[in-house]
């Protein structure tokens, strides 16, 4: 979806962005990292605010130097500031808004209106927008995002400022849009659960580079390994025959015990052969790698992608 | 989407040319300034002069009107020539500005204060569409005080003249176009320039009645100190008058001696164009979707 080639940004004096290269893949793509890190100069880069110093960037296929107003024809854009004509009514901004997108104005109202129902606020629409609570007007910021119809979605700090039920919902319609087939979003945030709960990739930028992009179920999969669990039944051959499989396995009392998987076993597998020793798995717990750890990891300088672990172990 | 299914779907309809889609500007921005009654009341009373010119010329024409209304002493008046265009467009003029000065402030201003500007640029608009929207609004306004009932006042001369009146006269129509949008230019600008600058409308305000009068006062001031007429280059209003008195070809009189006067015409051409450039300068320099501190 989003090539990086080489990309580098800077404002001022200062150097922000530098010498970005990645192929973002990913429907919904989280970008994370601390205060300064270049996320929203990322954003903004990508929307054509600010001109690359060297190398570019490509949507779709499309360079962003070149065809940036084509560009945002397919993107939806929804800031972190509170962005507004705060005289105007809602509907009137967000219509105004789809027409500037291009939307004649007919389609344009009828859009408005369903964006407005959409994100909840339908009863809400004819009022000023500078007379909306702060969850009301992220929900109109996003309805201004998506009244257009966009193919890529850009969310900055989607969630600021609201309280948990709003924010479960805001999530929940990033979500919604994340599923509609053929939608993109990339997501900045720096809460990490948001972009756990909304997100398939994290791309994690430290000063200015790249320290970890990854696939997160990938990296969750990949320490399934670490296994504890409780059975019932579990005897002498139930023990070796989850050791050929290749397991590591340590037994203590009450059935319980600790294993590791090794990459090629899968837990269907480890299910399977408790069903031929008529073993009953009460209870099993694997380790996930949480969001956290990646982020730490990479602050750290330590993270590896899982494929490239496997490529080292190959090796 | 749909208001009843409530789910999002991505557009899939026709979209509008991108070479007029500027306009959707100026349309929003009437529907918002012209909620005030104010403005509409004074817009229209922009109009009347050109009424009390009309009459002028109907009386011109209209021996009849002129002897039943017992008229005398007003042939310097109604006399229908480059002057009277040049005294229609110097009157118009100054309402020109005042309503410049009124709405103009508050067109970018807004938006930069609500941070706006980003939710513009992130769509298929650009910087020159968005400046051109917002010339737009003032553009048009100042237009239907200014070149529009001017040429209307020029039509009905030529219908109510003879061929020779409008064959010895045709280049006024001209000048009126050509001053008309030089004023229009540097009012909305200007009027711009200082909305991009000064987020809050009424220090924007302010600020553009401070260039077109303490300036003026401020050359003056240069002018007795140093003994030198150069002074007169801040003074924005004495130099369109010599632009209009130049375009009009008007011949200088003891009203500009010691005014406009003492600079030369390419001087007062000068001023306008470097005053232009200056507004235009700020607001490609402010105009940015997100402000880099340096």
């Amino acid at each position: 979806m989003i090539e990086l080639e080489d990309l580098s940004v800077q404002l001022g004096k200062r150097l922000i962005l530098s010498n970005l290269k990645a192929s973002l893949k990913g429907r919904a793509i989280g970008l994370l990292g601390p205060n300064g890190s270049g996320k929203s100069t990322l954003i903004n880069t990508l929307l054509g605010f600010h001109p690359p110093l060297s190398g570019t960037a490509r949507i779709f296929g499309k360079d962003i130097r070149t065809h940036a107003k084509e560009l945002r024809r397919v993107i939806g854009y929804m800031p972190e500031s509170d962005s507004f004509i705060s005289d105007m009514t809602g509907v009137g901004f967000v219509r105004y808004m789809a027409e500037i997108s291009g939307l004649p104005a007919n389609e344009a109202m009828e859009r408005t209106h369903e964006a407005f129902f959409y994100v909840g606020l339908g009863e809400a629409r004819y009022r000023k927008l500078g007379t909306y609570s702060l969850g009301m007007k992220q929900m109109a910021k996003l309805a201004q995002a998506i009244v257009h119809g966009p193919q890529l979605l850009f969310l900055d700090e989607p969630t600021n400022g609201l309280d948990p039920p709003a924010r479960q919902r805001m999530i929940n319609l990033i979500r919604e849009i994340r599923d509609t087939p053929g939608m993109y979003l990339i997501l900045s945030s720096h809460l990490l659960r948001d972009v756990e709960e909304c997100c398939e990739e994290a791309l994690i930028l430290r000063d200015g580079k790249i320290a970890a992009y990854c696939n997160l179920d990938e990296e969750r999969r990949s320490n399934r390994k670490f296994i504890e669990m409780e059975t019932v039944g579990a005897k002498e051959e139930f023990s070796s025959a989850i050791e050929q499989l290749g397991c590591e396995c340590a037994w203590f009392s009450n059935g319980r015990a600790k294993l590791v998987l090794p990459p090629s076993v899968e837990m269907r597998q480890l299910y399977n052969t408790a069903a031929q020793f008529s073993v009953q798995i009460r209870k099993i717990n694997y380790r996930k790698d949480s969001l956290e750890d990646i982020f730490l990891r990479a602050m750290d300088g330590k993270f590896q992608p899982e494929k490239m672990k496997a490529q080292s172990n190959v090796s | 989407m749909s208001v009843n299914k409530r789910v999002y779907r991505p557009y899939a309809g026709r979209y509008t040319s991108e070479k007029t889609r500027f306009l959707i500007l100026p349309r929003y921005a009437y529907s918002s300034l012209f909620d005030s009654r104010f403005l509409l009341a004074f817009f229209v009373a922009c109009n009347i002069p050109t009424l009390l010119f009309l009459a002028a010329i109907y009386f011109s024409h209209n021996p009849l009107a002129q002897a039943m209304l017992q008229m005398k002493g007003t042939e310097v008046f109604l006399k229908i020539d480059n002057g009277f265009f040049e005294k229609f467009l110097r009157f118009q003029g100054l309402l020109c500005f005042i309503l410049a000065a009124w709405v103009g402030p508050g067109l970018i201003s807004a938006d930069l204060s609500n941070d706006a500007l980003p939710l513009y640029l992130a769509r298929p608009f650009s910087r020159t569409e968005y400046v051109l929207g917002k010339f737009t609004v003032l553009g048009a306004l100042l237009s239907l005080v200014t070149w529009i009932p001017g040429l209307l006042l020029f039509a009905v001369q030529a219908d109510l003249a003879d061929w020779t009146w409008f064959s010895k006269s045709y280049w006024i129509a001209g000048s009126l176009i050509l001053g008309s949008f030089i004023w229009i230019a540097l009012l909305s600008l200007m009027a711009l320039a200082f909305s991009a600058w000064i987020k809050w409308k009424l220090s924007a305000t302010a600020l553009m009645l401070g260039v077109f009068f303490a300036l003026a006062g401020f050359g003056e001031a240069v002018n007795e100190i140093l003994r030198t007429k150069w002074g007169k280059i801040f003074n924005l209003p004495a130099a369109i008058q010599l632009v209009w008195l130049d375009l009009f070809q008007v011949p200088m009189n003891s009203r500009f001696r010691g005014g406009a006067g003492d600079l030369p015409s390419w001087a007062a051409w000068a001023i306008l164009l470097s005053f232009t450039s200056f507004c235009l300068l700020m607001l490609n320099r402010k105009l940015k979707a997100r402000e880099v501190v340096r």
